[in-house]
């Protein structure tokens, strides 16, 4: 008899990096008949389309996607939530199909960023002619780098040093240290925008953004897109063998908001909602953090992966910084994190990120990983967050 | 002497300056911005409070690397004032990892920003080390 799992038929990501020849569309529409012919079904399957592109949110990607790979009709969702928008587009699909509005649903996330720079989040404008307070902190001058910084780097960096803080440790070379995993990690990712090993020399010596971080500790701009195609597990069972093989269960699909808290809204408390998602994925998918063959997770910054050891629970709590120091999260260790070399080195194109780490996860649980695969890989978590904020965490199961 | 005004509606000036919160009467949330109404418990009331001058640095950063027309290096940090944590950039102290340390004594200090073409001047504020007062 049939449950009400939901898989990931097909799944595929671009090359992450340059792509200065393809549009948005070109890249959502890669990823999108990659994900299809994976799974070995068409567009004419498809019951719904979530689709996410942060920097031309009100563009309509889904519909412009539509009219290169199939307009079948079917209804659109066109989904925006920050750094988690590709996570919220698959929860969407997931949604759609779990309710019963359809058997198959599709997700996709794409973004062009390669050359942004790395002041996102930065708002200063010029002085006016005369003070005047506007806004709802009746300000009569901008006051971005006058109280605080609102670039992400530099709130990143305060979030990791917020940890040290409360639990000691987080020094700039341990935070430089997490980025050398993870450039060493993404030597075995030919689909990373960036492959190369850094010494711990070259992270340190590096230009400085907003310490600690250093360029290299920082998420990668890049172009990329990711998709995924949903099944509900009816459905699932009339497919062939093959087919079936190859699906990953979606044992847990969770998206949090952040709960106020004294605080959050000096500094983003991208902590407690983490904390949250993770629990709730754990109780839904029965598993329990040591269960974890893989994580990808929400490296924005190397200053940000250590809080996020301890957010979901892969460490007792305040204890990240001995926990990453014995090893564990390195490929080799306990609970290997950031395998394909994280945002760091992968890259961060925002929207395709909460869909290419589902993707990063599947392709171990179906050993296909080649020379990166964990090899046994039964069970893995994808973490994304958005600050504003918004957490997607999904857990994966391999095939029985 | 010229007329002044604070650079944000929640630091008060005059003879002892310090910032004052929007506090929640129902639950006790305080916020620097207007509200429509509370974040933590959706009640509407609420009272003005004033915030400690001194407090402890919880978090910092030194941004090397900002926008056109923000002067770098400088650094950005979250002060815990009494309980309330406050944003804020830390001043009069070099801005670098051997002066700037988590846990500091820090407080409040005001100073000018500039003037404008009507000849009045914004009063801005940030969190400096208590050792050196
Ligand atoms: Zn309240």
């Amino acid at each position: 008899m049939a449950s009400d799992d939901i898989w990931i038929l097909g799944i595929t990501m671009t090359k992450f990096g340059k792509r200065p020849d393809d549009d948005v569309v070109d890249l959502a529409a890669e990823a999108a008949l990659g994900a299809l012919a994976d799974g070995g079904v068409t567009i004419q399957d498809m019951g719904v389309l979530a689709a996410g592109n942060l920097m031309g949110a009100a563009a309509g990607i889904g519909q412009q996607l539509q009219k290169q790979i199939g307009q079948t009709g079917i209804p659109v969702y066109n989904v925006a939530n920050a750094c988690a928008t590709g996570a919220t587009a698959l929860r969407t699909a997931i949604m759609a199909v779990k309710a019963g509005e359809c058997d198959m649903g599709l997700a996709v996330g794409v973004e062009k960023l390669a050359g942004a720079g790395l002041l996102s989040g930065g708002s200063r404008k010029d002085d006016a002619d005369t003070w005047t307070p506007k806004g709802r902190y009746g300000a009569v001058a901008p006051i971005d780098g006058r109280i605080g910084t609102e670039i992400m780097p530099g709130v990143f960096a305060q979030v990791g040093m917020e940890y040290g803080y409360e639990h000691g440790g987080a020094t700039f070379e341990l935070f430089a240290r997490i980025s050398e995993k993870n450039h060493s990690h993404s030597t075995l990712n030919p689909l990373a925008a960036y492959s190369k090993a850094m010494t711990l020399e070259q992270i340190m010596g590096d230009i400085m953004i907003a310490y600690p971080n250093t360029r290299p500790m920082c998420s990668a701009n890049c172009d990329g897109a990711a998709a995924a195609v949903v099944v509900s597990d009816a459905k699932l069972k009339t497919l062939d063998p093959d087919q079936r093989r190859r699906a990953v269960k979606v044992s847990a699909s969770v998206l949090t908001s952040d709960p106020w808290d004294e605080g959050c809204q000096q500094l983003p408390n991208v902590n407690t909602l983490t904390r949250r998602a993770a629990t709730t994925a754990y109780e839904q998918a029965g598993v329990a953090p040591e269960d974890l063959d893989l994580v990808e997770l929400h490296d924005c910054f190397a200053t940000a992966e250590l809080v996020h050891y301890d957010n979901l629970q892969l460490c007792a709590p305040g204890e990240a910084v001995p926990f990453f120091e014995s090893g564990a999260t390195w490929r080799t260790g306990s609970t290997p994190v950031n395998v394909s070399g994280g945002l760091e080195s992968k890259g961060h194109p925002i929207a395709a990120t909460g869909i290419a780490n589902i993707w990063e996860v599947c392709h171990h649980l179906r050993g296909e990983a080649g020379d990166r695969q964990i090899e046994g890989a039964k069970v893995g978590l994808a973490h994304v967050i958005g600050l504003g904020s918004a957490c997607g965490v999904h857990i994966l199961e391999k095939a029985a | 002497m010229a007329e002044q005004v604070p650079l944000v509606d929640y630091l008060v000036l005059g003879d002892e300056p310090h910032l004052q919160a929007n506090e929640c009467t129902a639950c006790g949330a305080r916020f620097f911005d207007r509200r429509n109404a509370c974040a933590s418990c959706g009640k509407t009331e609420f009272t003005k409070v004033a915030i400690p001058t001194e407090g402890v640095l919880r978090s910092f950063t030194i941004v090397a690397f900002a926008a056109p027309g923000i002067p770098v290096p400088f650094v950005a940090g979250i002060v815990d004032c009494g309980g309330t944590h406050v944003r804020g950039n830390v001043v009069d102290v070099e801005p670098d990892a051997d002066h700037v340390s988590l846990g500091m004594k820090v407080k409040l200090t005001t100073f000018p920003i500039g003037e404008d073409s009507a000849g009045t001047e914004a009063i801005g504020f940030g969190f400096a080390p208590l050792e050196a007062n």
